[in-house]
């Protein structure tokens, strides 16, 4: 299936290898991802301040250029592998389907007349539901046996539930889901769901750390040996704060944080080179030498 | 329609403390009551509970004198384990179909000796003490979680009637074709495993529908553990822990390891007044059970430690606010006001993590037991009634009252009354006012139809004091 694609900033810049192997993967188990011939950024935070239109005017135009594009179904679908992103846009897809006096402030800024035509899923979700789990895991060339890994979901695709959640908001299952399709070994754990601090990071990093931390702490009591995410700033701060834990916790043991589509077009047996694994500061290379996984 | 035809007879649906109240009532005025629980005994969730607040009486204890009364009341006819199935015709004149599940023991000749329910092999999981299933040590000293019940049972040794039933979703001869130890031991062969249901039909002229509450599952709290937590329980559960009846004989231990819990938090508000998740209104009792249930800890556990989360102490009513004061002077329960935002196991313990709104930081308690106060909400039984009734439920599924003011007991339908936590979370002095206070609209009805009242035989609805119906 055919789907318009939404990159965002993250994954055009530090998540490169991010957006390579969403690609690459998608492609492998049949979703067709057609990038928007002209995007911009997505604000990358939901105004909550209800008479802000103009942070709206960012994303909504984003969407008309998913309408214009009009690759989909029934509806233009855009798609995105950013978690961030696909909270602002769904949120913004949904504020201008309800709230008619905004969307026609908001169109007369951005000079159109969208009306929330087109249908906002995350990458994840159309992984489940559209294409399977199932029909990904018949496409796996080398399962990833042995990878005992916990599956992070962070709060931008279940929080807040009525809005975006596709997954249970206090118990999600998608990420695991996926990762048990590939051959790996999911570990459950109380805090996938968890913040990680989010952008913390850049004003008081030293509560991103301690958030982390905690998140780290009980995957890995719970047995996992690495990390898995869908968020880009999520890994961000899991996989970078684990510099200070390894400074600041005698006995810390650093878990590497992949995304999931790293982990899915190595399962997948693409050519996995290029997903930038040499970006993660935890070496995310040697567990999957000593698995068999990584010849690299 | 002429009053001598009215049929001067009563259906009560449920038999909790409020149906119980209101059975009696009626009854020792004369009339006939037909009484019937879905249950194998009378009693309904008043049975489960260990003590009562604010005097801390024994909840078994009070009442027994009425549910024995009930048992073998000349004028009450019950139905136990038994459903409406269906009711015809209106006020004066109602035909009611009553269907009783087969117990598989013939009551008529059993005599409670109890040698089946000793026999039976199976240690399983009931819905009398909330399906809890304890960590006991075996003879080789091994622990094993096993249910508190078994596949013959009664609810309790004060069950009135107190005669066995087979819970056939567990017993090995309906599922697996052997065993039959019940019958093998039964002295007076009772035991009749081709028995089948049976139906019977009722006249009567009013009803009063007492159809109680449950509780909000747990499973539907994921935030505290979404009931995959052995050692996190609701509070119907912790009543049946500390019940000197219960599965442990009152003797306090947690489920997972059966060791006695030092750190216990209760939660308040888990799913009541809630609108954005869950139920939006207060579930009114909790407050108090948790304080008595905190009490009741620290009696047992001199020293333990009881932490409450609560949003605000609710403790109106008489003496209520005082009992409360009392948990916290004297008892030392340590009462944290602020939402607990998540439960999770870490290790043998349970992390419970809060706010202490009154201080701004956060609070985290590495908790050995948690007891959830999760909302009351409408029984199963209520929305089964209220589509058979054509009666109004509002959108929770509570009974909807014909007017909330002035006629709390009244429905939209003539003859048919309300009582107990049907409407609404209630505690038992005020279910048991309403049990009465239902049996008065009734008494006061049939008097009406004896010419003893003002005016012409009227049904009730229509003329409630001044007015009447608009």
């Amino acid at each position: 299936m055919k789907v318009s694609y939404f990159p965002g900033c993250t994954l055009n810049t530090t998540g490169k290898g991010y957006d390579t192997a969403v690609r690459a993967s998608a492609a492998a188990v049949g979703l067709d991802l057609v990038e928007l011939s002209e995007w911009n950024c997505c604000g990358a935070t939901f105004p909550l301040i209800i008479d802000n239109m103009l942070e709206l005017a960012a994303p909504a135009h984003i969407l008309v250029s998913a309408r214009a594009q009009g690759v989909g179904g029934s509806a233009p679908l855009l798609t995105t592998a950013c978690t961030t992103c696909y909270n602002v846009l769904n949120r913004t897809n949904r504020f201008i389907r309800e709230h008619l006096d905004e969307r026609d402030r908001i169109n007369s800024f951005i000079e159109s007349d969208y009306s929330g035509e087109v249908e906002v899923k995350d990458i994840l979700h159309l992984l489940r539901d559209d294409i399977g789990f199932d029909t990904v895991g018949q496409k796996v060339q080398m399962p990833l046996k042995g990878l005992k890994v916990a599956a992070y979901y962070g709060c931008m695709v279940l929080r807040p539930p009525a809005e975006v959640a596709y997954d249970d908001p206090d118990n999600p299952r998608s990420l695991d889901d996926l990762m048990a399709s590939l051959g790996a070994t999911p570990v459950d754990y109380p805090h996938k769901n968890e913040c990680c601090g989010a952008y913390l990071a850049v004003k008081a990093p030293e509560v991103t750390r301690e958030m982390a931390y905690t998140i780290l702490r009980s995957a890995h009591s719970a047995g996992a040996e690495a990390v898995v995410t869908n968020c880009p700033l999520c890994q961000f701060n899991l996989d970078r704060r684990q510099r200070e834990m390894t400074q600041l916790r005698a006995g810390f043991v650093p878990l590497p944080v992949y995304y999931f589509s790293q982990l899915m077009g190595l399962a997948l047996g693409l050519d996995a080179s290029g997903y930038g694994w040499e970006r993660h500061y935890v070496d995310a290379r040697p567990l999957l030498r000593t698995l068999g996984l990584w010849n690299g | 329609m002429p009053a001598a035809g009215f049929n001067r007879r009563v259906l009560i649906v449920g038999a909790g403390i409020a149906g119980i109240q209101a059975a009696l009532d009626i009854a020792n005025s004369g009339h006939e009551v037909v009484l019937v629980d879905r249950l194998p005994s009378v009693g309904g969730h008043m049975h489960q509970l260990s003590e009562t607040f604010p005097t801390l009486d024994c909840s078994q204890c009070i009442m027994t004198p009425r549910t024995v009364e009930v048992g073998r009341h000349k004028n009450i006819k019950l139905y136990v384990y038994s459903e409406v199935e269906d009711i015809q015709g209106g006020i004066g004149s109602f035909r009611v179909q009553i269907r009783r599940k087969p117990a598989y023991v013939n009551w008529d000749v059993c005599t409670a000796c109890g040698a089946c329910t000793e026999a039976c092999p199976q240690q399983i999981p009931v819905d009398f003490d909330r399906r809890l299933e304890i960590a006991r040590a075996t003879k080789s000293g091994q622990l094993r979680t096993i249910g508190t019940g078994k596949a013959i049972y009664t609810l309790s040794p004060q069950a009135v009637p107190k005669k066995p039933v087979i819970d056939v979703e567990h017993c090995t001869w309906f599922q697996k074709g052997k065993c039959r130890l019940c019958e093998k031991v039964c002295p007076v062969k009772a035991i009749d495993y081709e028995q089948q249901p049976a139906w019977f039909e009722e006249q009567v002229g009013a009803i009063i529908l007492a159809t109680g509450y449950e509780l909000y599952p747990l499973e539907k709290l994921g935030e505290y553990g979404g009931g995959q937590v052995p050692d996190v329980i609701d509070a119907l559960a912790m009543e049946r822990l500390l019940s000197a009846s219960g599965p442990m004989a009152g003797v306090m231990r947690r489920p997972s390891d059966g060791k006695v819990p030092k750190e216990v938090v209760w939660i308040q508000c888990a799913g009541s007044r809630d609108p954005e998740l869950h139920m939006s209104y207060c579930s009114k009792i909790c407050c108090m059970y948790s304080a008595k249930q905190a009490m009741l800890y620290k009696h047992k556990v001199h020293d333990g430690q009881a932490f409450v989360f609560y949003i605000d102490i609710r403790s109106a009513g008489k003496r209520y606010e005082e009992f409360v004061q009392r948990a916290m002077e004297d008892d030392r329960v340590l009462f944290i006001r602020g939402k607990v935002s998540k439960v999770f196991r870490e290790g043998d313990k349970v992390l419970v993590w809060g706010v202490d709104t009154l201080t701004g930081l956060p609070v985290e308690v590495a908790a050995d037991l948690v007891v959830i106060s999760p909302a009351m909400i409408a029984s199963e039984g209520t929305r089964q009634m209220a589509e058979m009734l054509g009666l109004e439920v509002d959108e929770f599924g509570w009974w909807t009252e014909y007017e909330g003011n002035l006629s709390p007991l009244e429905t939209t339908r003539e003859g048919i009354f309300l009582a107990g936590t049907g409407t609404g979370p209630k505690d038992i002095p005020e279910a048991v006012s309403q049990g009465s206070g239902a049996a008065g609209k009734v008494l006061s009805l049939f008097a009406r139809w004896n010419g003893g009242g003002e005016g012409q035989p009227q049904p009730d609805g229509a003329d409630t004091g001044s007015g009447g119906q608009p």
